[in-house]
């Protein structure tokens, strides 16, 4: 049986392999720019390749991979996002669905347009999409960070012209599940080894702190555990 | 389908409908609860480790309602089209055995005794003139005395932790001096206060106030309560608020009341039973039982003899108003009493970034237990001549965990994601604290529940409409509290403080969580023009239907409301007991 480090090690290993060779012809980047961060192995389900592709892409803006904690690719966002889309979640099962919509109601009274998470998704790539060619004639994904930034701060700020609302929806949306995939217990898909949590020191699902009631202001000095049990 | 008749109905197995399963079944009636969401228990449904799961309960709120199925509508003014809250945001509607009441915080106070008796003490402080004459605040009719002995009893069924601030009438040091005269002191020691607690009451107390422990219905021993129901002591893990707890810890009618209900023969609890209405008879001043849609989509008749509304308040008000018992409230000409007076609380939060010298470990927390607050500028407990405004905030301090997806404290100008997301992430996460107001409502004559002409429920039925909007007086009240919130912050010595509060002009925005504290709708009051029901929570109209919960609440109070609510219950309890069950008809003559 694997101790917790061995299996961590064997994770990353596989990890780096996986990202050595699932890096698709398509994603071809200039010698100026370093390629995105790419999530290992994972195929995804909901997701089309060429949204896929703008998923990570994204995502590695959103989290990037800078040296401080895990990037989001890294740590299974896309892969949490694309499971989330399969989910009732995804459906809509979570939202208040029924007509008539009024999208133009005050923003103040919350989401009010007709599309689930997954069709909002759909929506809001083919918008990021569109945005990429029309200002730089590439694919999201092919695009220098600078640029995705551009592209990503244009649709959050609802400033594409044509479908601003919309895009800004799903821009909302898309940071929200990132940043719960990112944090999220890793059963999810997210936070790979717990490295989120462990970047900030949240111990994840240990939940008993009876013995630290009275040793306030010290670090704490455990490591996070996963609900499977498992220790980062 | 009919049901064999029983003695009393009630619809809703939360706080109020357990404590009237309690109370009616020791009376020897004949009861069935009907709650409309699943059965849960401690073991299986909040186990360790499963329950731990940030995502699942506090984020898409397994626990909670499923707004997907029914939710409310929302319109800032009479005459805006509402829409439907279709996310989870503002407030969280709880369903399934224990209601909100399972997945709640802990944090159980009494009410401050002049908020029963608002109007009065005002008008008589401040004269006739200082309610402003859109603000429909009215007493409760009922003193501070009468409830005292319920919010007692409450106390102890629940195991509450605190520090008594006055009892008998003697001030007690470490307390509340602002509190109502308490009969006995809490029935279980506060618990020592974490740290983001401790710099606050050093700070409070620099600047002449007087900091005390929350009043936590989170155990902080073995405890056994009135009823012989046990809990064990809090770890702390700061999961409470949106889960449940497991470790028979924090106060929820599953770990105080429903364990010595099993068993009882003339009661039974059917789960899954969505209430549909409550039927009249001819006279509509008799009811005469009521109709539901059972787990396998059957319409089922339930006659009793009485039938208590213990559901939580958005759906009280809706079900009268379904059932047609009483008059719905009209805005234009006031008249009418169900869905006036619906109000809400205004919050606001001062938080202290401190950098890496202060070590915060924000997961050590507890909905209630650690947390300190100060009274002082709550209720009437200091002067309002000058400052124009009705009503104050509780403020307080503490950590209810450091959950990441939610409880991510960063300054209103830190990047929202990149590489300048993470950063301030990690310069805060274990490095801050927030101190919050709790801030009443007043009532409005422009603010009130009805039911939607367009939105319907997965079974057909209208959904509830809420109107409403802030007034001036509450953006005057949290401008006050809250720089009295920031006085102390900054005596804290953080390197920088950031503010959440809402500005004048600013309107109700449901997209963020701000309490769950809706009030009002079938309030209670000195007579039928002014209230749906009287001191007892009977009906005025329909003297067999009694309504329990915030729903009976004539304005909102700057406390949590759960205790209030329960004492209210066990008031209506005792007289229905000593009186109602043997003389029917009205308790108070209209």
């Amino acid at each position: 049986m694997n101790t917790p480090s061995q299996r961590r090690m064997f994770l990353r290993g596989a990890a780096q392999i996986a990202m050595a060779s699932a890096l698709p012809a398509a994603v071809a980047t200039s010698a100026a720019t370093p390629p995105p961060a790419r999530a290992p192995q994972y195929q995804p389900t909901y997701f089309t390749a060429a949204e896929w592709a703008f998923v990570n892409a994204a995502v590695d803006r959103l989290i990037p991979d800078d040296g401080n904690g895990p990037g989001g690719v890294a740590a299974g966002v896309p892969e949490f996002l694309d499971r989330q889309m399969e989910l009732p979640y995804g459906h809509g099962a979570y939202w208040y669905m029924h007509g008539p919509f009024h999208p133009d109601a005050p923003a103040t009274l919350g989401y009010q347009m007709r599309q689930t998470p997954r069709e909002l998704y759909r929506l809001g790539i083919a918008i990021g999409e569109r945005a990429a060619q029309a200002t730089h004639g590439k694919p999201f994904a092919q695009l220098d960070a600078a640029a995705r930034d551009a592209v990503l701060a244009s649709m959050d700020r609802g400033q594409l012209a044509a479908d601003g609302a919309q895009a800004a929806a799903f821009f909302a949306l898309l940071l929200r599940n990132t940043r719960e995939g990112y944090f999220a217990d890793p059963q999810y898909g997210g936070n790979r080894d717990m490295g989120a949590w462990k970047a900030i020191g949240f111990p994840g699902a240990r939940a008993d702190f009876t013995d630290w009631i009275d040793q306030q202001g010290k670090r704490y000095p455990y490591g996070p555990v996963a609900i499977s049990g498992g220790r980062g | 389908m009919n049901m064999k008749p029983v003695d009393a109905v009630i619809i809703g197995l939360g706080w109020t409908g357990a404590i009237m399963a309690k109370e009616l079944t020791d009376a020897g009636l004949s009861v069935v609860v009907l709650e409309r969401g699943p059965a849960r228990d401690t073991s299986p449904d909040f186990e360790y480790p499963r329950i731990v799961d940030e995502l699942k309960h506090a984020v898409r709120g397994d626990l909670w309602q499923p707004l997907a199925r029914e939710t409310v509508t929302v319109r800032h003014k009479p005459g805006d089209i509402a829409v439907p809250y279709r996310q989870y945001g503002s407030f969280i509607l709880g369903t399934g055995t224990g209601g909100a009441g399972a997945h709640w915080n802990g944090q159980q106070w009494r009410a401050s005794p002049n908020d029963l008796r608002l109007r009065s003490v005002y008008e008589e402080r401040y004269g006739k003139k200082f309610i402003p004459a859109d603000m429909t605040v009215q007493d409760y009719g009922i003193s501070y005395e009468e409830l005292e002995p319920h919010f007692d009893f409450f106390e102890k069924v629940a195991g509450v932790a605190g520090t008594a601030g006055n009892l008998r009438g003697a001030l007690q040091a470490g307390g509340n001096p602002f509190e109502g005269a308490r009969s006995n002191p809490f029935p279980q020691q506060a618990m020592a206060p974490i740290l983001s607690s401790q710099l606050f009451a050093n700070a409070a107390r620099e600047l002449g106030h007087q900091p005390f422990p929350v009043p936590a219905a989170n155990s902080t021993g073995a405890y056994t309560n009135p009823y012989g129901v046990r809990m064990g002591p809090c770890n702390l893990c700061g999961f409470c608020e949106g889960f449940g707890c497991f470790m028979y810890s924090k106060a929820s009618p599953q770990t105080t009341i429903l364990p010595i209900l099993r068993g009882r023969s003339n009661l039974e609890l059917r789960h899954n039973a969505y209430v549909t209405r409550i039927v009249l008879d001819d006279s509509r001043q008799l009811a005469t039982g009521v109709r539901y849609i059972d787990g396998d989509g059957r319409e089922v008749e339930q006659p009793a003899a009485m039938v208590v509304v213990a559901a939580f308040q958005l759906n009280n008000v809706r079900l009268l108003l379904l059932s047609g018992i009483g008059t719905p409230y009209d805005p234009v000409t006031g008249k009418g009493t169900v869905g006036k007076n619906y109000a809400y609380q205004m919050v606001s939060s001062t938080t202290a970034f401190f950098g890496a010298k202060v070590q915060m470990n924000p997961f050590v927390g507890a909905g209630a237990a650690g947390q300190l607050a100060i009274d002082d500028f709550n209720a009437d407990h200091f002067d309002h001549a000058r400052h124009g405004f009705v009503g104050g905030a509780m403020v307080f301090a503490g950590a209810t965990g450091g959950r990441p997806i939610v409880q991510m404290p960063l300054p209103p100008d830190a990047p929202r994601w990149g590489s300048g997301w993470k950063s301030a992430v990690r310069d805060h996460y274990a490095h801050s604290s927030s101190v919050a107001t709790m801030g009443s409502v007043m009532a409005y004559r422009d603010r009130y529940l009805d039911l939607d002409p367009t939105y319907r429920d997965a079974h057909g039925l209208p959904l509830l409409r809420m109107t409403f909007d802030w007034h001036p007086n509450e953006y005057k009240m949290t401008a006050f509290t809250t720089a009295r919130a920031l006085d102390i912050v900054r005596a804290m010595r953080p390197e920088r403080v950031t503010q959440h509060i809402l500005q004048p002009g600013d309107s109700y925005d449901i997209r963020a969580y701000q309490s769950t504290h809706t009030t009002g709708g079938a309030i209670i009051g000195t007579n039928p023009s002014n209230s749906v029901l009287n001191r007892y929570s009977q009906c005025w109209d329909v003297p067999n239907v009694f309504v329990m919960g915030a729903s009976s609440f004539p304005q909102n109070i700057g406390y949590n409301p759960t205790g209030l609510v329960a004492a209210l219950t066990y008031f209506a309890a005792a007289k229905i007991r000593s009186t109602w069950l043997k003389s029917g008809g009205p308790l108070v003559q209209a």
